[in-house]
């Protein structure tokens, strides 16, 4: 209905157009691929055969036997303490790893801060169950190994949030500081600490928060915590205990989350 | 100097600590100490067999120089490129399964009972760490990528879903009101009135999450659910810990090799 010469209202050229649509055609492209592969790898009849035992299972995981809950106070303990221990230790060593790796505090630029990248990007490719498996072949079984695996995963996380708060900061302050003749130790600590201490404390809860979910499936491995119980009570297929722990962890989860909200919204 | 000194003394600028209350202070401090000695106290080291592991520990780092790839390089492909495909498969079907989602548990775009439906839905997909969903699934589905696929799809909604949600919910209403104004229908102000403002964040999100589900994708598989997993789990059963390490050094590349390329991304789009 347009009228000759005048423009009609698109929502992008036509270049743009047909690149938007190439995309597209290539991205459902791979994902086809990607299917096909995938389901040439699938036993189809299990998967058909998949709302029966879910209904099955789920028969068989109610009620919950909750006589067990008593021999479940120590794992969850242990859960707690591997989650914090573990963020603990992150702690510790992301904030020198975040210093130097901060382009406004880091000694070199050529040396320390790509080292200092790799050491995050590293510890956060690394998932906390990987490190466990790996850890738990070192150090032994146990709610050590747990604790390691938690910390080293968490380091690259902290170390990443801290020193992009880190660079974040007001230079301004900091030239003040240094204005008076403070040292590079006293600019560190009168300059830059207290601008990134809110987000410190912030991503330290935040990260205890996101641990208390990961270290209970670490048991899966051998690692200590709740997830040792649930593994054994999978292994000899007793249900009504699975569904019991399911529920406890839940708990902790959620109790967790709202710990660290309530912390958060203190702090900021 | 001389009697002025004391009073001047006493004025003298101190910083001010980070928690200002200063009963709250001390009760934080004795609690953080009182559960350190606890914990300390409760936590079993077994130090003679962290002692003896240690050599494993260094046998375990100095394979990596030089990782072998070659023994198992076989394995390492399929299991590499099985992760890649599931990452890619349920990112997509994730995302496209939390759009509705996520517009239905946005607050300001829908009545009340489809919000709280839609965010009960994001609750329970996000109240369970990926590896308990995947066992689960496993046990329905069978072993393979599939499960792993499915778990991964219901991680990708809980996480894609919640944060488009409060996206949606912190667009600005005029531009919205504009398009609502010129008679569209409710698809049409979705389109034009809050797409336009959500595009940018939740592509980059789209590939945060591809990230991550590339990164979950090797653990799914210590349960069973395909992809590199499983070889890196046998690679440590056989303590074959040179080509475990030529496997974590791909993961490290590829997930920094999406890092990058996903920056590059969000730039162009913004």
């Amino acid at each position: 209905m347009a009228v000759a010469g005048t423009q009609v209202w698109r929502r992008r050229d036509p270049l743009m157009q047909f690149a938007v649509w190439a995309a597209w055609l290539l991205g459902t492209a791979i994902f086809v691929y990607c299917w096909g592969e995938i389901s040439d790898r699938t036993i189809w009849a299990f998967v058909t055969d998949a709302p029966t035992q879910a209904a099955d299972l789920g028969a068989r995981m109610v009620p919950p036997d909750w006589g067990f809950i008593k021999t479940l106070g120590r794992p969850l303990w242990d859960t707690l303490n591997m989650a914090t221990l573990g963020t603990a230790m992150a702690i510790v060593i992301a904030v020198p790893v975040a210093y130097c790796a901060a382009r406004n505090t880091t000694p070199s630029m050529t040396l320390v801060r790509p080292v200092a990248l790799f050491v995050i990007v590293s510890s956060r490719s690394i998932n906390s169950l990987i490190w466990a498996l790996m850890l738990v072949t070192i150090v032994g079984p146990g709610v050590f190994a747990g604790i390691l695996a938690i910390g080293l995963r968490s380091i690259g996380f902290c170390a990443k949030l801290l020193y992009e708060a880190i660079e974040e900061i007001d230079e301004s302050q900091v030239e003040a500081v240094r204005a008076t003749g403070a040292s590079r130790a006293q600019v560190t600590a009168y300059g830059i600490v207290p601008q990134v201490m809110p987000a410190f404390a912030g991503i330290s809860v935040f990260r205890w928060d996101i641990n208390i979910r990961e270290s209970t499936v670490l048991g899966l491995v051998g690692a200590g915590g709740i997830g040792l119980p649930l593994n054994g009570a999978i292994t000899t297929l007793a249900w009504t205990r699975v569904s019991l722990i399911l529920l406890v962890i839940v708990a902790a989860v959620v109790a967790g989350e709202w710990i660290s909200a309530k912390v958060r919204h203190a702090i900021i | 100097m001389g009697a002025a000194s004391p009073a001047l003394e006493s004025r003298r600028w101190k910083k001010p600590p980070f928690i200002r209350r200063a009963w709250l202070r001390w009760t934080l401090a004795l609690g953080v100490a009182f559960y350190l000695a606890l914990a300390l106290g409760t936590t079993e080291v077994n130090w003679t067999r962290v002692w003896d592991g240690l050599p494993r520990g260094v046998q375990f780092f100095a394979a990596f120089f030089p990782p072998d790839f070659k023994t198992r390089w076989g394995e390492i492909l399929e299991g590499i490129s099985e992760s890649l495909w599931m990452t890619v498969v349920s990112t997509a079907v994730g995302i496209a399964i939390s759009i509705p989602v996520g517009i239905g548990a946005a607050k300001n775009m829908v009545p009340a009972p489809v919000y709280y439906f839609c965010r009960a839905i994001l609750a329970v997909s996000r109240s369970f760490q990926e590896v308990i969903l995947a066992i689960f699934f496993v046990k329905l589905f069978g072993f393979g990528p599939f499960a792993g696929c499915v778990t991964l799809v219901v991680a990708t909604v809980g996480f894609y879903g919640k944060l488009l949600a409060e996206d949606i919910e912190d667009t600005a209403p005029a531009q919205a009101e504009a398009i609502r104004a010129t008679g569209a229908s409710w698809l049409q102000w979705i389109n034009y009135g809050i797409q336009p403002q959500v595009m940018p964040r939740i592509i980059g999100l789209g590939l945060y999450r591809f990230d991550i589900n590339f990164r979950e994708s090797a653990v799914v598989g210590i349960v069973g659910g395909g992809g590199i997993g499983a070889t890196l789990n046998t690679a440590f059963d056989r303590y074959e810990f040179d080509s475990a390490a030529a496997i974590l050094l791909v993961i490290i590349g590829i997930v920094m090799l999406v890092e990058y390329s996903s920056g590059a991304i969000r730039r162009w789009v913004q």
